[in-house]
């Protein structure tokens, strides 16, 4: 059987638009093989009109998504299944593109080609997907929650999209409590209670202000926080490159609670 | 005393204990329980002097009768006692896990009125958390020298992690600095909880709900700066306790000046952290890299070398066995290289199946080519060409820091000596003691 040389060039003049959903993506790889063309960049459903060319819209479509999704585990390999989906929760800049390249180039190879060490896709969907566990393993010791009325409340701002893998790390933490995640940055909430999670869109939350006992907690938090430095080890940068400033607003030891007075004025209350 | 101010005055005089890792258990909380534990350990936080805060590290009391030379809590010391009730700090810890603020609790304490007591008070701690909160998270408890047999043991079966201090890296420091500590009665509890481990090791096999003594293992600290041992010793002593003890760690904590004694370092001293570092690197070289505590000397050196990290430091005085063959060196060959580690090495061994590789490949793997490139070769290929002459390389092995270091403060010696000046060999004395101290009683 002949296969027809894989196309290196992208044509420069084509950008596809999909859904924003993983099943999105598929579809895009499903339309670049049926085309036979590789775009010039792949954008969400809120991307800015930026190219001067036509756009082409991929409508998500179950069937194809699916025989792609098939594809993967089968054709490469199960871990090249995983990466790719992992890399999709990523911040990498124009991961749906690299992550068509390296489809592009497993279909081609099969499943020797993730330890292709020199390979430019691989290695940037692996360092993205590196990114995006070694956050949410921070983020499992960085979360502070606020006791809100017996429930367990935050707000995280983490660059990747991390709340599917803060679920079952909490769920196994905190089998009796009811619990909510806000990410900020990607309008999403973890929402757990006993023996069940989902992870829901959403716009906006804020946390209501502390009461007394929550008051308590943290102030204790904050003495233990300072009293357990040794002094003359003083070491700002090892700090800031174990705890990167941008976690530091979200966390109760580098945060002040309004005296109380402050908190009624400012909610109306 | 609110309990603010206790947990000022008993996590300000916990903190010398180096160690707050939560690694080593993975448990998931019962229904009806709260807590957990990952392998990996979690830190929750960084304190201002780069240490991870991932346990409650509090004392359960401050008074203690004991009067060692190098220790805040001392008998003679004039410092404000407190205690924690055991109710009392099961409810903080709860409070705080619960929040997300802390992975679990290391709780050790002052040996109020005996041993045996302060452990009991503990364990009165321990059970209220693991019996009537159902908590599974971690806990890391010291063992008090001279505690009895019993009570350390019913301590395992609570904990997930036990540790006996050795405090000093010699029975001579020992008596000298902590007259109320003996070497058996340090040794002691450490040989019981071994015991202890390798006893519930083979219940497991047997009966699968065997109750758990110490999962996480133990691990033990010593304090370096306070007395005069070489680092040869240290590590020496290390190897035996990795070997003989199965410690999962030796932490080494820099001495910091806490009191005036006539036998300790003076106050102003600052703390010997460039020494701790290094017998960090070394530690990692022995538990990791199947380094062996003699290799790392060379001869009758006593030190390791002050501005260079101990692997490159063997890497230069076995320059013959470079450059090796990236394709084709062996795995233990491959750890050895400066600039690879061990994860690292194992992609190598997993990649160059696939293709040959070359220096981009080896950068994108995640070696450290800086250092790596004066000991390998790619496909027959160097990185660069011209060996630097010695010092040179010396040089350009060092980080930018340790290079700024070895510049101030070597500027005054004319004549550089490569590898640092000399420190005498272990005399006969000294051996004899680390061998004394390394056996087993």
């Amino acid at each position: 059987m002949s296969r027809r040389p894989d196309i290196n060039h992208m044509d420069s003049a084509l950008t596809y638009r999909y859904d924003g959903s993983f099943e999105g993506f598929l579809c895009c790889v499903f339309e670049s093989y049926a085309a036979h063309e590789l775009p010039a960049a792949i954008v969400g459903p809120d991307a800015p009109e930026l190219s001067l060319f036509g756009i082409k819209e991929i409508p998500t479509d179950e069937e194809r998504a699916a025989r792609v999704a098939r594809s993967i585990p089968t054709r490469i390999s199960r871990a090249a299944d995983e990466l790719i989906r992992h890399a999709f929760l990523t911040c990498l800049p124009e991961k749906e593109l690299v992550m068509l390249r390296f489809l592009r180039q497993g279909y081609r190879y099969g499943a020797r080609f993730l330890s292709f060490a020199g390979n430019e896709e691989v290695w940037r969907l692996t360092e993205a997907v590196k990114h995006l566990l070694h956050e949410a393993h921070l983020l499992k010791g960085f979360i502070r929650f606020s006791d809100q009325k017996g429930v367990l409340v935050t707000t995280i701002g983490p660059k990747n999209f991390v709340l599917p893998f803060l679920a079952p790390h909490f769920a196994k933490r905190f089998p009796e409590e009811h619990i909510l995640i806000y990410d900020e940055k990607h309008h999403a909430a973890l929402v757990y209670r006993p023996y069940e999670s989902a992870v829901i869109p959403m716009d906006d939350f804020r946390a209501a202000p502390p009461d007394e006992e929550e008051r308590k907690f943290r102030s204790l938090w904050r003495t233990f926080y300072n009293a357990v430095e040794i002094c003359p080890r003083h070491n700002e940068k090892c700090r800031m490159t174990l705890l990167p400033k941008r976690y530091w607003k979200y966390m109760t030891e580098f945060t002040k609670d309004a005296p109380p007075e402050m908190e009624r004025i400012e909610t109306g209350a | 005393m609110d309990t603010m101010e206790k947990l000022r005055i008993l996590s300000d005089a916990a903190k010398y204990d180096a160690a707050c890792t939560s690694s080593g258990a993975q448990k998931t909380a019962k229904r009806g329980g709260i807590g957990s534990a990952e392998a990996c350990g979690i830190c929750h936080s960084f304190a201002g002097d780069g240490r991870c805060i991932s346990l409650l590290k509090v004392l359960q009391s401050n008074a203690c009768v004991y009067d060692c030379a190098y220790c805040v809590n001392r008998r003679s010391n004039d410092t404000r006692r407190a205690s924690f009730a055991p109710r009392e700090l099961a409810e903080l810890v709860i409070a705080f896990y619960r929040r997300n603020y802390i992975e679990g609790l290391f709780l050790s304490s002052g040996v109020v009125g005996t041993p045996d007591a302060a452990t009991e008070t503990m364990i009165e701690t321990l059970r209220i958390l693991r019996e009537e909160y159902h908590f599974s998270g971690y806990i890391h408890a010291k063992a008090i020298p001279g505690a009895d047999a019993a009570l350390v043991r019913r301590l395992g079966l609570l904990a997930d992690r036990l540790s006996v201090n050795i405090e000093l890296p010699s029975g001579q420091s020992l008596q000298r600095l902590a007259p109320d500590k003996t070497k058996a009665a340090i040794l002691g509890p450490m040989g019981l909880i071994q015991g202890g481990i390798d006893e519930n090791r083979r219940d497991l096999v047997l009966f699968r709900h065997a109750p758990r003594f110490a999962p996480a293992g133990q691990s033990t600290q010593m304090i370096v700066g306070a007395s005069g041992e070489s680092d040869r010793h240290i590590l020496m002593l290390t190897s035996a306790l990795y070997t003989r003890y199965r410690l999962k760690r030796v932490f080494y904590s820099a001495y910091v000046p806490v009191n005036e004694a006539a036998a300790l370092p003076p106050v102003e001293t600052p703390p010997p952290l460039w020494r701790e570092h290094r017998l960090y690197q070394a530690d990692w070289l022995l538990r990791f890299y199947g380094f062996s505590s003699e290799e790392l000397f060379d001869g009758t050196e006593g030190r390791l070398h002050p501005y260079l990290d101990p692997k490159c430091h063997w890497a230069l005085r076995h320059k013959d066995m470079f450059p090796l063959e990236v394709n084709r060196a062996p795995y233990e060959l491959l750890l050895r290289v400066p600039g690879v580690g061990v994860k690292s090495a194992w992609r190598i061994t997993r990649a160059r199946r696939a293709a040959a590789l070359t220096w981009d490949a080896l950068a994108k793997i995640g070696i450290v080519t800086k250092r790596a490139r004066h000991f390998l070769v790619a496909n027959g290929k160097r990185y660069y060409d011209a060996p630097a002459a010695k010092e040179e390389l010396l040089l350009d092995l060092m980080s930018p820091r340790e290079r700024a270091l070895f510049r101030t403060e070597t500027a005054s010696v004319r004549q550089l000596s490569l590898f640092g000046e000399e420190t005498p060999a272990l005399s006969p004395a000294e051996r004899k003691e680390l061998s004394c101290l390394a056996a087993p009683i």
